[in-house]
């Protein structure tokens, strides 16, 4: 046995791994049904609901000045990965998502791939927002487009190496995301379905919300027990009928309109901004969210 | 000998005379942040419409927020920027906001007082003026809730 040997296999085996490892990261796109219902009319009306309930602007809207619906990116957010910079989301045709299609707009939330096929890092909470039905992004992404064309071109991350590395997102999405199968679209008068919706679809809050494993990836059997908010500093309260249990259902809806909690104290912190943008829902949303928080039980 | 174990003692008394002026700063304004909070807890029901109005204890809760918006501006020295507290560095780089809303504060609740006479005025005013609380508390609390 020569020792080119088991250098030749130990390349083949190295080369065999890369070839597999890009296959099985590949992005993975909403099918072809998926992709035809979000390209029919979508209602802008609706939209701007679904656009108050997902709080799209918490982290798209312009820094430095308060029009939730100037949506020209660029607002830092620090994270232990590294900073993200979240892109122009306003329809500018060369800044913005001006020249997206539908069904582009559909692989973003449902998929978490983007136009060009990348991977999105999951600091885009889509892992949330691929609970959302294709009528809700079709709606969402008409509502965008009445917004005003910001041109600011979008920023790229500051990440640490390996994080950085897009494709490898590939791999979270397999360990950690079931296949994308968004649900179909929401009943508001199924008061318990819909409760699940908002909070585990467009309010996303269990990103905030629970605890995060080596990979950043949700805990799931303790899902919304409260977990560090992406700063770094103070943290998310357990908001299930646990940690909720000296709060009334109307307790709980009335903080998320008015930010008042039962103590007397106001939600402050980033929650103050989610409760700005949560009073312009209708009542009967916040009562659903409310509803499903107050009867939620983790696993662990 | 002596001069090393007076020298130590008069060290770590000078630090922990700086240290407890600092935390004296930190609980005094933790303690008027409570009574604040404590004031507000009966009258968020009565805006609800959940507990009948009584002006008695809008006006008790008004001139605790007169109290605290006159004392807070000095209960933040440079000293008592970490130990038991919420506060968030920003406000020692904003010390003039934080400054000027605290002024706004006091101001608003003078004039609450002299408004506020029955449920309808409470209402068409309190709403408004908690706006103060929550603007303060998204920029310079840690604590989310």
């Amino acid at each position: 046995m020569t020792p080119a040997l088991p250098l030749a296999v130990g390349a083949a085996v190295v080369a065999l791994a890369a070839v597999v490892g890009w296959i099985v990261t590949a992005p993975r796109t909403v099918d072809e049904a998926v992709a035809a219902e979000a390209s029919e009319p979508g209602d802008a009306a609706a939209g701007r609901n679904v656009f108050f309930l997902g709080g799209c602007a918490a982290c798209h809207m312009s820094p430095g000045q308060s029009d939730p619906l100037k949506l020209g990116g660029g607002m830092e957010l620090k994270t232990p990965f590294g900073s993200f910079f979240p892109p122009n989301i306003s329809p500018d045709p060369s800044d913005g998502v001006g020249r997206w299609t539908p069904a582009d707009f559909a692989n973003a939330l449902l998929a978490g791939v983007s136009p060009n096929g990348e991977h999105y890092f999951p600091a885009f909470p889509y892992p949330s927002y691929r609970n959302m039905s294709v009528k809700d992004v079709r709606d969402l992404f008409a509502f965008l487009r009445t917004t005003d064309p910001v041109a600011n071109p979008s920023r790229p991350h500051e990440i640490r190496f390996p994080f950085s590395i897009r494709r490898a997102v590939g791999f979270w999405k397999l360990l950690f995301l079931p296949p994308i199968a968004p649900p179909p679209a929401s009943d508001p008068t199924d008061f318990e379905g819909r409760g699940r919706y908002l909070v585990e679809g467009p309010g996303h809050c269990a990103e905030c919300h629970s605890p995060r494993g080596w990979f950043g990836e949700i805990i799931e059997q303790r899902r919304l027990t409260g977990g560090p908010l992406p700063t770094g500093k103070g943290k998310a309260p357990n908001i299930t009928s646990v940690g909720l249990k000296d709060w009334s259902e109307s307790d709980i809806s009335d903080a998320l309109s008015t930010g008042f909690t039962p103590d007397g104290d106001t939600l402050g912190g980033p929650m103050a901004e989610v409760v700005r943008y949560l009073s312009q829902a209708p009542p009967q949303d916040l009562a659903a969210i409310a509803h499903y928080l107050k009867t939620y039980k983790a696993s662990r | 000998m002596k001069t090393w174990i007076t020298a130590a003692l008069a060290v770590a008394l000078s630090v922990g005379f700086a240290l407890a002026a600092g935390s004296d700063a930190i609980k005094e304004r933790r303690a008027l942040m409570k009574a604040n909070g404590d004031a507000t807890k009966p009258l968020v029901p009565m805006m609800k419409g959940q507990a009948p109005f009584d002006l008695a204890t809008v006006q008790k809760a008004l001139k605790t927020y007169m109290n605290a918006a006159e004392k807070m501006p000095a209960l933040f020295p440079d000293d008592s920027k970490t130990g038991d507290t919420h506060a968030l560095p920003a406000i020692w780089d904003n010390k003039a906001d934080l400054d000027a809303r605290f002024k706004k504060l006091g101001e608003d609740a003078k004039a609450a007082l002299d408004k506020v006479k029955d449920e309808a005025s409470f209402k068409a005013i309190m709403p408004n003026f908690y706006k103060n609380c929550g603007g303060c508390h998204e920029k310079y609390r840690e604590k989310p809730a």
